[in-house]
C-alpha cells in the first residue's frame, strides 16, 4: 500500500526525531572468533588499565583495582597480553 | 582538563562489532567516540567500519550513526550539521570516520569543500594504507613497496611504486582551523588531539594511522606495537597544524631500524636490502624537507 506522503509524514523540522532510528542491539556473540583467551592474574595486576585502553573491542572493563573481561565479545587478539607491563595477562588455549 | 585512562568515559559506544581480531581502525573509532561522548553523531562511508558496525540486526553504535555514500562523507556531515543547527540543537558534535581510500582518493573533493566552508565538523581518517574492506587494493596512501592485490610483487615490479600521498599537508594547505596526525600506538596523544578537535568550532581533521593485521600480514597481537614502531622508525610522524603553524609532537631522538619494521610485515616480504635502503633514503629526505619547511628544530 502506498501511503500518501502528506499523511503523518514529517512535515516540519520539529517533527523529526532526534534519536537513533535503531537501538544498540546485539543478537550474536563474537566468542567464535577466538582460538586463545586472555586470563588475568589479579594478584599481579596493578590497575594501570592499559589493556582496557588498548582493547579494540572494548571487552575489558574496570573492576575495582583490577579488570574483568567479557568473554562473549572477546576475539582473543592478544593485544592486552602484549601491552601488559606486569605480565598479569596470559593466553590460554580454547578447548 | 586533559583526558586520560582514568578520566575517560567508561561507556562503550562501539561495542559488539564484527571487525577482525586486533583491528586498528576499530580501536581508533572506539577511543574517539569515548572521548567525544554520547552526543557524537557518527558518519561512516562504505568501508570496514560500516561493514562491521551495521550488520542488521546486530547494530553496534550506541550513539547516532549513519552510513554515507563513499564519496560524500564530508558533504553528508555538512548536511547533518546544518540540519541540527536548524533544529536549534546545541550540544552535539558531527564526526566522520573514513578510511584512507574514502579520504584521499574518493572523498577528497567533499572534504576539501567542507574545509572551504569551515563547517563545524570533525573528520577522522583511519589510515590502514589500502582498501582493506574490499580485499586489499592499492590506495593513494599505500606506502612504497607494499604488496596489494592491484600492485602484486612480481619479478620486475615489486609492489607499489608510488610513495604515500602527503594528506596531512594537503589538508593543512587549505588553511584549516585545526588538523593533526596520530597513531593508535600513541593513544594518549590521539585522545588529546580528538579532545582538542572536538572543542573547536570549525572544521578539524585528524589522520590516524591504524594497522590492519589482515592486510599488513602481521600477528593480531602486534597491531599496537607496529603502530608504535612506525613512528619510532620515522616513517610516520605525530604533528599538529593550528593557527597557521606546524608543531611536531614527538621527535624520536634516534630513528630505529627501518628494516626491522619492514621485515615483520608480510606485505613487504618480497623487498630486498636495496629497496629497504631506498625506503630509508626516502625517509631521510622526507624528514629533511619537513624540518626545513615546517618544524624548526
Amino acid at each position: 500500500m502506498i501511503r500518501d506522503v502528506n499523511e503523518k509524514a514529517f512535515t516540519t523540522l520539529k517533527n523529526i526525531p532526534f534519536a537513533p532510528a535503531y537501538k544498540h542491539t546485539l543478537v550474536s556473540v563474537n566468542s567464535g572468533f577466538r582460538t586463545e583467551k586472555p586470563v588475568c592474574n589479579r594478584d599481579k595486576c596493578n590497575g594501570c588499565f592499559l589493556c582496557y585502553l588498548y582493547c579494540p573491542d572494548g571487552v575489558i572493563s574496570k573492576d575495582g583495582e583490577s579488570i574483568s573481561i567479557n568473554y562473549d565479545y572477546c576475539k582473543g587478539c592478544g593485544i592486552c597480553q602484549k601491552i601488559c607491563r606486569k605480565d598479569a595477562i596470559h593466553m590460554e588455549k580454547e578447548r | 582538563m586533559s583526558v586520560n585512562v582514568n578520566t575517560l568515559r567508561e561507556d562503550e559506544y562501539f561495542f559488539g562489532h564484527k571487525a577482525c581480531a586486533g583491528c586498528g581502525g576499530a580501536l581508533a573509532v572506539r577511543i574517539a567516540l569515548k572521548v567525544i561522548g554520547p552526543n557524537a553523531i557518527a558518519t561512516i562511508p562504505a568501508g570496514c567500519m560500516s561493514a562491521v558496525g551495521f550488520n542488521f540486526p546486530q547494530l553496534c553504535f550506541k550513539n547516532n550513526a549513519i552510513i554515507s555514500t563513499f564519496a560524500g562523507t564530508a558533504s553528508m556531515m555538512t548536511g547533518i550539521e546544518a540540519g541540527l543547527k536548524a533544529l536549534g540543537k546545541k550540544d552535539y558534535k558531527v564526526v566522520g570516520f573514513a578510511g584512507d581510500g574514502g579520504t584521499a582518493d574518493i572523498g577528497i573533493q567533499a572534504l576539501s569543500g567542507a574545509i572551504d566552508r569551515n563547517d563545524d565538523v570533525l573528520y577522522i581518517c583511519y589510515d590502514n594504507e589500502a582498501y582493506m574492506n574490499t580485499g586489499i587494493q592499492k590506495s593513494s596512501l599505500t606506502p612504497f613497496g607494499a604488496r596489494t592485490t592491484t600492485t602484486p610483487a612480481g619479478r620486475n615490479i615489486k609492489g607499489n611504486q608510488k610513495v604515500k600521498k602527503n594528506m596531512f599537508e594537503i589538508v593543512a594547505a587549505h588553511g584549516i582551523r585545526y588538523c593533526a596526525t596520530a597513531s593508535i600506538g600513541y593513544l594518549q596523544d590521539f585522545m588529546n588531539k580528538v579532545e582538542k578537535a572536538a572543542s573547536i568550532k570549525g572544521t578539524s581533521y585528524i589522520h590516524v594511522l591504524a594497522p590492519c593485521p589482515t592486510g599488513w600480514g602481521i600477528k593480531t597481537d602486534e597491531c599496537v606495537e607496529v603502530a608504535k614502531e612506525v613512528v619510532d622508525c620515522g616513517l610516520w610522524y605525530l604533528a599538529e597544524y593550528e593557527h597557521g603553524t606546524y608543531r611536531l609532537n614527538r621527535r624520536p631522538r634516534e630513528f630505529t631500524d627501518v628494516a626491522h619494521y619492514i621485515r615483520r610485515q608480510d606485505r613487504f616480504k618480497h623487498l630486498s636490502d636495496t629497496e629497504i635502503k631506498e625506503i630509508t633514503l626516502q625517509r631521510d629526505a622526507k624528514w629533511q624537507l619537513l624540518d626545513k619547511q615546517y618544524f624548526s628544530k
